[in-house]
């Protein structure tokens, strides 16, 4: 819907992704590469950890899940253009919500199975118990 | 070639649904006929079949969930009088087709009629309401609508061909596995669900996005009408939820295409994770159907009390809380699965939460009513009826969400008794009141009141005699889906609930009378200055049916109820308005892409139904070609000139100064 006079109102907003029509195609394809590059290095950074013995054994899953983290990261703010800036409210506010409904599902469900797991008995044993 | 369909695949033996489907059949090729013959055919297509314009769209989800609430009620028909009659026999209908009829009933009315009744409404009068001239993304619109549509198609063709599931709307396994329902019920389940699941999550996408992004200038959040904040309420459910559902119905169909063991019984799978899922979406999914009814019910109650809705903000706050809460309390549809106390008694205490913000907006409608001047049009009649029988629902609700209680009465009729009480007023009442409201200002004239109050009395009353039984026979302990029984006690019971479904068919009779005499008096009942129940918002400050652009120009809005502001300012300084500047235009295109990408998405659902692999290919190749040419046009827009947005405006005027006995500045 091309609205023109409505589109300069909210030109503070823009549509999640777009650049705002200021920056230049140069300095957009920058940060692309930047956070390519970036995301390649942590990506290496991964096998490096996982496959040498640059890091004490038992700390490797801690190294992988914070490599993880940072390339989430990096994928956020080069990539999906989530940054902290005042025209980006929306982005900031639909990510945390986003990440809070996925944290609640992911935790209660923990929580539910985990109790399920507790409380009943296994298949095999009721299999056992009824013959 | 045609995997596992044959002629024998069509349930010749089975004369009920062989009937049902052949007069269906004879109608819609009657109707197709006589749309060829009037040679309507051309104008169908261009004017509504490949319109992307929201309004269109809207009246079109409400269309088909008007039909598809005629089957849903019809097979609520069958169930009645099968339980009313099978004390001790069998009853008319075998258990093989009685248990598909419940499920069809549940899926057809929760997916296929409360869905696009809710997001039909949404799209019609959320960008009038803010002011705009369309939605975000109008042919995603289109494609969302027609997606939607395939789905529907799909849970119907399963009548003729084939089976539809026998396993209840939830269609939990180990049941739902292949080992248990080896045909393919559950299959046109999973790819009906899949297919229109795409369609509303785009829907939500969508007008998320208008919300957010595409207001009106000086429509701040705190402008914004209730029914635009329950709709961004349940429209962010919506983009949060659907995915839940695509994800657990993706496992089952893996687990049933591809022998994997999510759910099974065997080889670790584990049939639990699938009720934990499923209803991690189906508890926000109850609140993404009664949101907008909500919005509805404030819109009706603040206009037809001739006051602003008393309490906005704490609705916004109750409205975004329920946003927030519907997320927290899924497990109360399983306490007795077996998790602890703990578990049970988090989640109890949060479903009793949940009642309070619901219980400020109750407060809120009444406070609105309070000290009024109520006009009782059948719009608040539907709003008055809806605030007392659901408060009802919701009080059994409190008394289900306590978990030693819902040990006693869960998978019984009490339950089923509840969530109808929610239902019924809540989605319904609330769909069929934003019906007759927004009515007028999508076709320009009014419905008939007196059939529609007539239809409202059958439907209370009908919904009282129908379900109150069902509360009484749940205490008496039977329990939900039972095809016949052999307890003398129940009969005379289920005949009263009977009776009652007989009763709503009245009410549906009367509004299908209410169309017809309205369409036939549709001169006398006609809307001239686009604000036929003196209205509050926007949409009722351009004309009736609104021009295609909605607006000429964009409102300038300086507070809450910001078409009230404007008649108030007009009636004060005795004058309209200035003319703005009018400037062309630019609208975007009509697309076939919606219909035609869903065209082969039914396609493709079909064959991945009958395991006709080489139809599957071709139906996504279609769907995805049907993209690229759309991606690759080159005109998305056309323009409508200045002079014809100008003579479109004058004509408004002249209805607005009729209305407000102002003169209109423009012309002298």
């Amino acid at each position: 819907m091309s609205d023109r006079q409505h589109g300069e109102d909210l030109d503070d907003q823009n549509a999640p992704g777009e650049e705002g029509g200021r920056e230049s195609i140069a300095a957009g394809v920058r940060t692309y590469v930047i956070g390519l590059v970036l995301a390649g290095l942590l990506t290496a950074a991964s096998f490096a950890a996982a496959g040498s013995n640059l890091i004490y054994g038992p700390a490797i899953p801690v190294a992988l899940i914070a490599l993880a983290v940072a390339q989430m990261g990096v994928h956020l703010v080069f990539f999906l253009h989530v940054t902290t800036g005042p025209d980006n409210t929306n982005n900031v506010l639909a990510l945390a919500f986003g990440v809070l409904i996925v944290a609640l599902v992911l935790v209660g469900s923990l929580w539910i199975m985990g109790h399920l797991h507790h409380n009943l008995m296994p298949m095999a044993e009721m299999m056992q118990r009824q013959r | 070639m045609f995997g596992k369909l044959g002629l024998d695949s069509i349930p010749l033996d089975e004369p009920i649904p062989i009937a049902a489907s052949a007069i269906v059949a004879l109608a819609i090729l009657s109707l197709l006929g006589w749309v060829w013959k009037r040679g309507y055919f051309p104008y169908l297509w261009r004017e509504w079949i490949t319109s992307v314009d929201h309004k269109r769209i809207g009246v079109m989800y409400c269309v088909l969930a008007a039909v598809m609430l005629l089957r849903g009620f019809s097979d609520a028909l069958l169930m009645r009088s099968q339980q009313a009659i099978a004390y001790g026999n069998p009853g008319y209908l075998p258990p093989d087709h009685y248990d598909q009829v419940f499920t069809a009933h549940g899926v057809i009315m929760i997916f296929f009629v409360a869905m696009p009744f809710m997001i039909g409404l949404m799209n019609f009068a959320v960008p009038l309401q803010l002011g705009i001239r369309d939605v975000a993304f109008p042919t995603l619109n289109s494609v969302s609508f027609w997606l939607t549509a395939s789905g529907a198609l799909l849970v119907n063709v399963s009548l003729v061909i084939g089976e539809f599931a026998k396993t209840g709307w939830v269609v939990y396994p180990p049941l739902s596995e292949l080992r248990f329902s080896p045909g393919v019920g559950v299959d046109y389940y999973l790819w009906a669900l899949q297919i229109s699941g795409v369609g509303t999550l785009l829907s939500g996408v969508n007008l998320v996005t208008t919300i957010l992004k595409m207001r009106a200038p000086g429509m701040g959040y705190t402008r914004m009408p209730m029914f635009c904040w329950t709709s961004l309420a349940t429209n962010l459910l919506i983009v949060a939820a659907f995915p839940i559902l695509t994800a657990t119905l993706a496992m089952l169909t893996l687990d049933r295409y591809l022998g994997f063991h999510f759910f099974t019984n065997e080889l670790g799978g584990n049939q639990m994770m699938f009720v934990n899922l499923i209803w991690a979406w189906g508890h926000p999914e109850v609140y993404i159907l009664i949101l907008p009814a909500f919005g509805i019910f404030s819109e009706v109650v603040s206009t037809f009390s001739g006051k602003p809705l008393f309490g906005y903000r704490s609705m916004i706050v109750a409205t975004m809380a329920i946003c927030l809460l519907a997320f927290m309390v899924w497990l109360h549809h399983f306490f007795t699965m077996g998790a602890g106390a703990d578990v049970n008694g988090f989640f109890g205490i949060a479903t009793m939460i949940i009642a309070v913000p619901t219980g400020v907006k109750v407060f809120n409608w009444i406070f609105t009513m309070f000290g009024g001047r109520i006009r009782y049009t059948s719009m608040m009649l539907w709003s008055v009826g809806f605030i007392v029988t659901f408060v009802i629902g919701g009080m059994t609700g409190v008394l289900l969400a306590v978990p030693p209680a819902d040990f006693v009465l869960h998978n019984s009729l009490f339950l089923v008794a509840h969530f109808h009480n929610i239902v019924i007023p809540g989605v319904l009442f609330g769909a069929f009141a934003g019906l007759t409201y927004w009515w007028p200002k999508a076709f320009g004239f009014t419905l008939d009141e007196k059939w529609g109050k007539r239809s409202f009395w059958f439907w209370l009353t009908g919904f009282y005699v129908a379900f109150m039984p069902l509360y009484v026979l749940g205490l008496m302990g039977m329990t939900r889906r039972l095809g016949h029984y052999n307890v003398a006690g129940w009969q005379p019971w289920l005949i009263a609930a009977g009776v009652g479904a007989l009763l709503i068919a009245c009410g549906i009779a009367c509004q299908i009378v209410m169309f017809v005499v309205s369409i036939r008096n549709r001169a006398a009942l006609v809307d001239e200055s686009g604000d036929p129940w003196d209205g509050r918002t926007l949409e009722w400050a351009t004309t009736s049916p609104p021009p295609i652009f909605n607006f000429a120009a964009l409102p300038d809005v300086r507070g809450e109820e910001a078409y009230w502001g404007l008649k108030s300012a007009a009636r004060e300084e005795q004058r309209l308005s200035d003319l703005p500047d009018y400037v062309a235009i630019e609208m975007p295109k009509n697309s076939p892409t919606g219909v035609v990408s869903a065209f082969f998405a039914t396609a493709m659902g079909f064959a991945l139904i009958w395991h006709i692999w080489w139809l599957v290919i071709l139906g996504f190749v279609g769907a995805w070609a049907t993209f690229v040419v759309f991606a690759w046009r080159d005109e998305t827009e056309y323009e409508i000139a200045a002079d014809e947005v100008e003579r479109r405006d004058r004509l408004r005027r002249e209805g607005k100064a009729a209305l407000l006995g102002v003169p209109d500045g423009a012309t002298t």
